[in-house]
């Protein structure tokens, strides 16, 4: 796939596919700050992927809600971190944190891309992102330095979810020209200073980083290749959008 | 959204509680609310009043959380990119107008924990639309328009109250409501006059609301008699029939100018400009605020998996040392 093409629509789906799972805590948040504080993210990734589907809209690809409501499983190019259901509060606030780190990073990185469309969307997005980072951090550094009973649950989440983080970084065939080209710094670049980021979060608390060289990372996300959990949510993505395709909703 | 239909408790002479309260302070506090001045949280107010308010503003703030679900199942489900992102700020908007109204009620001696506690415990209700279910999208842009349009009746008048925190409360709600509104309007628009599926979609989801939206104002002034102390002190601002007639006043029209039809063959305005309808079916009413509606169980089983879900956050930030502070505003 052409490199743009393929590093847009990794960054797009990701974006989408989370910011839809961040909607689900709508009611069901621990407290009603968070329900609106997971909402406000949700909000700002699903306008992130819409300003990534435009880019990609401009290179020629369809429109955005026809590549965001028509596509099924194989071409959905998210990492499989992000699909995953939210189950409770410990998992989706150690996904965002794992996530949103690497993102920040991304889009700081992506700020200076040779491609100037893409990096005019990301000097915008970084700002959005360090909020999301922020939220983050407070919360980790808060649930992990709590309860003993809080701290088992932050280890565990951790524990579950760090071979899912680390398919954030897998990479594709359009990898060398990404680098090459002034695209993107590259994915392991990536990688080390998102190690380095947590690192330094997870050592103000009392929750230890596991020997990331002993895991092993869950990947295929970027080559289509997902769990059973993302058909289900793309179909009820679509649920009213299939209803009528020719109808403006 | 949501609040309305309050259920207050209907005082009595019996049970006013008023021979027990200091004359010379309660002259004093009805001058203050005959003179348009607002009630603050440090004055004294009698017993009565804090009850009818904590009582009134926890049940709107219920109907906030509560009335989130049905509309955010579909957020999910949008369809589209504008819908997505528009449903998702919408619904958010009124989680956070429920934050405004705990702590608003929370002035009067109540803390958030107990509000929530009474509401999973089933002690304190919420607005009763919300018993009702939102099998389609149409569903849920009838709420975002007219459920939302019968709130903004209602809280108009009410932020004319004499409760100051509330009232404040009130008046960011309805900047807000105002957007929705707006939001619904169009969302209901491109239903109406789109295509003949999301036509069809949109009239059943009308027919389907509208014997719940003539109920939202609450019974009818003829059953619930004995508002007058409440009017007084500027606690209820409007009577139930009053904001009834406002409503169909404004919408009706509207609903009719998009080609859309009303499923009651009684509703007309007659030569005074009274607003003429079927008489809503109470007694249904009664049974399904009383708990037995298509979906009270199912809102009370969410709002209790959540609450069992977090507690153990809401542990962790407990420090040991915290103490609870009431919030003045």
């Amino acid at each position: 796939m052409n490199p743009k093409l393929d590093l847009l629509y990794r960054l797009a789906d990701d974006q989408l596919i989370l910011g839809h799972r961040n909607s689900e805590w709508n009611g069901l948040g621990p407290i009603l700050e968070e329900d609106i504080a997971f909402s406000s993210m949700a909000q700002d990734k699903l306008g992130h992927s819409l300003q990534l589907y435009m880019l990609l809209h401009e290179l020629g690809e369809a429109e955005p809600d026809t590549v965001a409501f028509t596509r099924n499983t194989p071409q959905f190019h998210c990492c499989q971190l992000t699909e995953l259901p939210i189950g409770e509060y410990d998992f989706s606030l150690i996904r965002h944190f794992l996530f949103d780190h690497a993102e920040l990073l991304r889009f700081e990185a992506l700020a200076d891309s040779s491609y100037e469309p893409l990096a005019l969307v990301a000097r915008k997005v970084k700002g959005e992102l360090k909020y999301h980072v922020l939220h983050a951090n407070t919360w980790v550094k808060r649930l992990g330095t709590a309860t003993e009973e809080a701290i088992e649950r932050m280890q565990a989440a951790l524990e579950f979810t760090l071979p899912y983080a680390l398919g954030i970084f897998e990479t594709t065939e359009a990898e060398p020209e990404i680098i090459s080209s002034g695209l993107f710094i590259g994915e392991a670049e990536l990688q080390r200073r998102w190690e380095a980021s947590i690192s330094k979060v997870l050592a103000q608390t009392a929750l230890t980083l596991p020997d990331l060289r002993l895991l092993t990372p869950v990947t295929g996300g970027r080559h289509g290749q997902h769990t059973e959990h993302l058909q289900p949510l793309l179909d009820e993505m679509a649920e009213v959008f299939r209803l009528d395709p020719t109808a403006d909703w | 959204m949501y609040g309305s239909a309050s259920t207050h408790d209907i005082p009595t002479k019996a049970t006013t509680g008023l021979e027990n309260e200091d004359p010379i302070l309660l002259a004093e506090f009805e001058a203050r609310i005959a003179r348009g001045e607002k009630i603050e949280p440090t004055d004294w107010m009698p017993q009565l009043y804090r009850k009818q308010l904590t009582r009134m503003i926890e049940q709107h703030a219920h109907s906030e959380i509560i009335g989130s679900l049905p509309e955010g199942t579909w957020i999910t489900r949008a369809p589209g990119f504008r819908r997505k992102m528009a449903q998702m700020a919408k619904v958010q908007d009124e989680v956070g107008h429920a934050q405004l109204l705990y702590s608003a009620a929370e002035t009067l001696g109540k803390t958030r924990e107990q509000m929530l506690s009474d509401l999973v415990n089933g002690k304190s209700k919420y607005s009763n639309v919300f018993n009702y279910p939102t099998p389609t999208w149409a569903d849920s842009n009838v709420i975002s328009w007219l459920i939302d349009a019968g709130a903004i009746v209602n809280q108009m008048a009410n932020a004319k109250g004499s409760y100051g925190p509330y009232c404040r409360a009130l008046d960011r709600i309805c900047a807000e409501e105002a957007f929705h509104l707006k939001y619904g309007h169009d969302a209901v628009v491109h239903m109406a006059t789109g295509t003949p599926i999301q036509r069809k979609m949109m009239q059943e989801a009308l027919n389907r609301w509208w014997p719940a939206i003539m109920t939202f104002f609450g019974p009818s002034d003829k059953m619930s008699t004995h508002t007058e102390i409440l009017m007084r002190w500027k606690v209820k601002m409007a009577t139930n029939d009053a904001c009834r007639q406002q409503f169909l006043d404004m919408y009706v029209p509207k609903i009719w100018e998009i080609g859309l039809t009303l499923p009651d063959a009684n509703l007309r305005k007659n030569e005074d400009g009274v607003w003429e309808f079927s008489e809503p079916d109470w007694e249904d009413f009664k049974r399904v605020i009383n708990g037995d509606g298509p979906c009270n169980a199912e809102r009370i089983a969410v709002r209790r998996a959540a609450e069992e879900n977090g507690a153990w956050v809401r542990r962790a930030m407990q420090q040991p040392q915290a103490k609870y502070v009431r919030p003045l505003a």
